[in-house]
C-alpha cells in the first residue's frame, strides 16, 4: 500500500521533470501565494505584539484619565488669550474619595519646556509627579536616584537619558545645577533608555520617555504654576496664547483587574458632573488591548481571504496545465489503461501528479516564508545605511513573528488546491475511451 | 460471471479462449458500420495464429475486443471459461491486467521510464511491487536481450530494441495469450526476423500468441492463419 504510493508520486515526479520549465511556472502561482500568507501574516503579527506590549505596559489595572484640549466652542473662547481647560486637583481629591476598591490614584502634569546650562539647551517634557511615577511607567535609575517624599516642594531635578546627554555631554549631571525657566534646579538623578510606549488620549505619536525632566509635581505647581505661556505664529506676528491646566494625567490602579471597566465608568460619571466641555478623556488599557485583538483578527480575516484569492488563481494556472498534460499524453492514457490500470489508476496518477505539483510550490512558499524573519533583517539594515530616513519608526521596531497556523493553513490550501484542481483533469483522464486514446496522435 | 458448460472433447482447461457469433456494429450519425458479422472461432493453449485480411475487414476490432478493450455488441468471450462479453470497465481492466499481454504496431513504451521501469508498469497495476517484481522485469528483459541496457529510455533504444522491451512488458503478467496488433509493421526485415523468432521461441516455450500481420512472409511463419473478409472469417487454415 505504502510502496505502492511512493511509486506514483515517484511517477508524478518523474512526469512533471519532462516538462521542467512548465511544471516550475505552474508552481510558482503557489509558491507565491504561500509565501505572500506567511510573510503577510508574520508582520501583522509583528505589529499587533508591539501593540499589544505598548498596551501592556500602560498597566492591564490602570485606568487612566487625560486632559486634552476641548473642541473650540464659541468664537470668543476660540479668540480668548487663555484657555483654561483640563483635569483639576479636585477632580483628583474627588477620585480618590469617591472610587471605592482602588489601590492608588497619581496625578501627574507634563509640559513643553526649555532647561538651559549655560549655552547649552534642551527642549524637555517637563513632567511634574510623585514618587509612585518611576514604577508606574516602569522606568529605572541609571545613576543618582529617583524623587522622593522628602522632595516635594524642593527644586530637584530628575533628568532623562537624551535630556542629561544634551545638558552634560561629557560629565556626570549628578548633583550639578541648572535653568529650570529663572531659577536654578539641582539634578539628583537620571533615568534609563526606555522605549516609546503606545499612544493614549487621542495623539498619535506614542510617548517618547527619553527627553523627560521630572520634579516633584508640587515644585511644579508652586514654581512653575498652571498657565503656561505658547508662542503661536512666527516672525512679526508672533503671539503668545496661554493655557491653563492644573493636571495632566490621573492615573488610577484598581485592586482587582476585572473591576477595570468599572472603575472607568464611575470615573466617567464623576467627572462628568464638573466638566461642561470634554476637556478630558478615560482610557482603560485593557480595553485598547481589546480593540487591538479585534483589529488584528480583522486583520488576519482578510490575509486569508485574499490568500484564499490568490491560490485560487493558482489553482486555476495548475488546472490549466494539467488539462494540457492529459490532452498530450492521451497516448500513455491508452497505454496503461490496456496494461491493466482501472479508472481509479489514472484518477490516482493524476491527483497525485497535481498535488506533487502544490504541494512542492506550497513547500518552497514554506520554506521561502519562514525566512522572513533575516530577509527582513537584511533588507532593513540595507535601506537603513543608504537612506536612514526614509522608513518609518513603526518598520525599525518591527520583528515579523511567524504564525504557525498560517504555516499550516498555507500547506493545506497548496494541497486543497492540487486535490480540488486536479479532479477535473484526473477524471477527464481516466474517462477516456482506451482505444480512441491508444490511436491517439 | 458465467462458468461454461463446455464437454467438448478438448476440455474447458485447454481453450485459451472460445468466440462464439461475435459481433460488433458502430453507431454514426445516420449510419451504422458493422465492422465483425458474426466471427466464431476456438483457440487452443500453446497456438500461434495470425489474422490477415484486407484493410478495414475488421481484425483490429476483433483484436480490441479479444484484448478486453472492447465490448462487443454481441456474442458470447468466454476467456478461460468466463464470459467476458459484457463485464464492465473495471473487471475488463482487472482482466487486461492479469490475463492479457498487448504488444502493438507502434511499440508504446512510456518515455518517462527506463527499460526497467516501462516492463514493471503492468505488475504495479496489480499491486506486485517489490523485489520479486524487479527481479521479474530483469530475466525478463534479459531474456529479449536487452540485459545491458536496464537503464536507457525508449529514445535511447532502435525500433526493434524497444519492441522487444514491449514484448518482454506484455509476458511480465504470465499472461493466458500475447495479442499483437502489427507488432512487426515498424520494422525492416532483419528486426522483423528477430521479433517473430523470439515469439517463435516463446510459443515454443507454451505461450499462446495472435498477431495480426498484412506481410505472408510473416503469416507464413504462425501454426494457423485466419483471414477475415468484410467483418466474417473467410478462411481458417493450419500452415503445413
Ligand atoms: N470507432 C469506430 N467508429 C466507427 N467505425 C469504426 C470504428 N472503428 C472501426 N470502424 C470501422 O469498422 C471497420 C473495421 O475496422 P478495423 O479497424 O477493424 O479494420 P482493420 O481490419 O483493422 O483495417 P486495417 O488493416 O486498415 O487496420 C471499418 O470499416 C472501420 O471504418
Ligand atoms: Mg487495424
Amino acid at each position: 500500500m505504502i510502496a505502492q504510493f511512493f511509486q506514483i508520486v515517484d511517477l508524478g515526479i518523474k512526469s512533471l521533470l519532462v516538462q521542467k520549465m512548465r511544471a516550475g511556472l505552474a508552481a510558482l502561482g503557489i509558491f507565491i501565494g504561500t509565501s505572500t500568507v506567511i510573510w503577510l501574516v508574520a508582520m501583522g503579527e509583528g505589529v499587533s505584539y508591539r501593540a499589544q506590549q505598548q498596551i501592556l505596559e500602560l498597566g492591564a489595572k490602570n485606568v487612566i484619565v487625560r486632559t486634552k484640549e476641548p473642541n473650540a466652542g464659541s468664537e470668543e473662547e476660540a479668540n480668548s488669550r487663555v484657555k483654561a481647560y483640563g483635569l483639576l486637583r479636585a477632580d483628583f481629591r474627588r477620585i480618590v474619595e469617591n472610587i471605592p476598591n482602588i489601590n492608588r490614584a497619581i496625578p501627574m502634569r507634563e509640559l513643553k519646556f526649555e532647561l538651559r546650562l549655560d549655552d547649552r539647551t534642551a527642549d524637555t517634557k517637563l513632567v511634574g509627579c510623585t514618587e509612585d511615577y518611576l514604577e508606574l511607567n516602569r522606568l529605572e535609575i541609571a545613576r543618582g536616584r529617583w524623587l522622593s517624599t522628602r522632595d516635594r516642594g524642593e527644586k530637584v531635578i530628575v533628568l532623562a537619558s537624551d535630556t542629561a546627554k544634551r545638558l552634560f555631554p561629557y560629565e556626570n549631571p549628578i548633583g550639578r545645577t541648572i535653568w529650570v525657566g529663572s531659577e536654578f534646579y539641582t539634578v539628583v538623578g537620571q533615568t534609563k533608555d526606555r522605549t516609546a510606549s503606545a499612544a493614549i488620549g487621542g495623539s498619535l505619536d506614542s510617548r517618547d520617555y527619553n527627553l523627560d525632566a521630572y520634579i516633584p509635581i508640587k515644585t511644579l505647581r508652586q514654581r512653575v504654576g498652571d498657565l503656561v505661556m505658547k508662542r503661536v505664529g512666527g516672525g512679526q506676528g508672533m503671539n503668545f496664547v496661554g493655557e491653563d491646566v492644573e493636571l495632566s494625567q490621573i492615573t488610577v490602579e484598581v485592586e482587582d483587574i476585572e473591576d477595570v471597566d468599572e472603575t472607568a465608568q464611575i470615573i466617567e460619571t464623576l467627572l462628568k458632573k464638573f466638566h461642561e466641555k470634554e476637556d478630558y478623556a478615560v482610557v482603560v488599557p485593557r480595553e485598547l488591548l481589546r480593540q487591538a485583538e479585534r483589529t488584528r483578527t480583522m486583520f488576519n480575516v482578510l490575509l486569508v481571504v485574499i490568500a484564499g484569492i490568490s491560490l485560487l488563481v493558482g489553482g486555476i494556472g495548475i488546472m490549466n496545465i494539467m488539462l494540457a498534460t492529459v490532452t498530450e499524453r492521451t497516448r500513455e492514457i491508452g497505454v496503461r489503461r490496456a496494461l491493466g490500470a482501472t479508472r481509479t489508476d489514472i484518477i490516482g496518477q493524476f491527483l497525485i501528479e497535481t498535488v506533487v505539483l502544490t504541494a512542492s510550490g506550497g513547500l518552497a512558499g514554506v520554506l521561502f516564508g519562514l525566512s522572513v524573519g533575516p530577509i527582513f533583517r537584511f533588507v532593513k539594515k540595507a535601506v537603513m545605511t543608504f537612506s536612514p530616513d526614509t522608513l518609518p519608526p513603526i518598520v525599525h521596531e518591527l520583528e515579523p513573528r511567524i504564525a504557525l497556523w498560517s504555516v499550516l493553513l498555507s500547506l493545506g490550501i497548496s494541497l486543497g488546491v492540487g486535490v480540488a484542481f486536479g479532479v477535473y483533469p484526473a477524471r477527464k483522464a481516466a474517462y477516456l475511451d482506451p482505444i480512441e486514446a491508444l490511436r491517439h496522435e | 460471471m458465467i462458468r461454461a458448460q463446455q464437454a467438448d472433447q478438448p476440455n474447458a482447461e485447454s481453450f485459451a479462449f472460445r468466440v462464439q457469433d461475435l459481433r460488433r456494429t458502430y453507431f454514426m450519425k445516420g449510419e451504422t458500420v458493422h465492422a465483425l458479422r458474426g466471427v466464431t472461432f476456438d483457440v487452443l493453449v500453446g497456438e500461434y495464429i495470425a489474422i490477415m485480411g484486407p484493410s478495414g475487414s475488421g481484425k483490429s476490432t476483433l483484436l480490441n475486443v479479444l484484448g478486453c478493450l472492447d465490448r462487443p455488441t454481441s456474442g458470447s468471450y468466454l476467456l478461460a471459461g468466463d464470459d467476458v462479453a459484457q463485464i464492465n470497465d473495471y473487471q475488463l481492466s482487472r482482466i487486461r491486467g492479469r490475463r492479457i499481454g498487448f504488444v502493438f504496431q507502434s511499440y508504446n513504451l512510456l518515455q518517462q521510464l527506463n527499460v526497467l521501469e516501462n516492463i514493471k508498469v503492468p505488475l504495479q497495476y496489480q499491486g506486485l511491487i517489490g523485489k520479486d517484481a524487479n527481479a521479474k522485469c530483469r530475466e525478463l528483459a534479459e531474456m529479449v536481450g536487452l540485459g545491458s541496457r536496464l537503464y536507457h529510455r525508449p529514445t535511447e533504444l532502435s525500433g526493434g530494441q524497444q519492441q522487444r522491451v514491449a514484448i518482454a512488458r506484455s509476458l511480465v503478467n504470465d499472461p493466458y495469450f500475447i495479442l499483437a496488433d502489427e507488432a512487426t509493421g515498424n520494422l525492416d526485415s532483419k528486426t522483423t526476423d528477430e521479433v517473430l523468432e523470439l515469439f517463435e521461441s516463446l510459443n515454443a516455450n507454451g505461450k499462446t500468441i495472435v498477431m495480426i500481420t498484412h506481410e505472408d512472409e510473416v503469416a507464413e511463419r504462425a501454426k494457423r492463419v485466419i483471414r477475415l473478409r468484410d467483418g466474417v472469417i473467410e478462411s481458417d487454415e493450419l500452415n503445413a
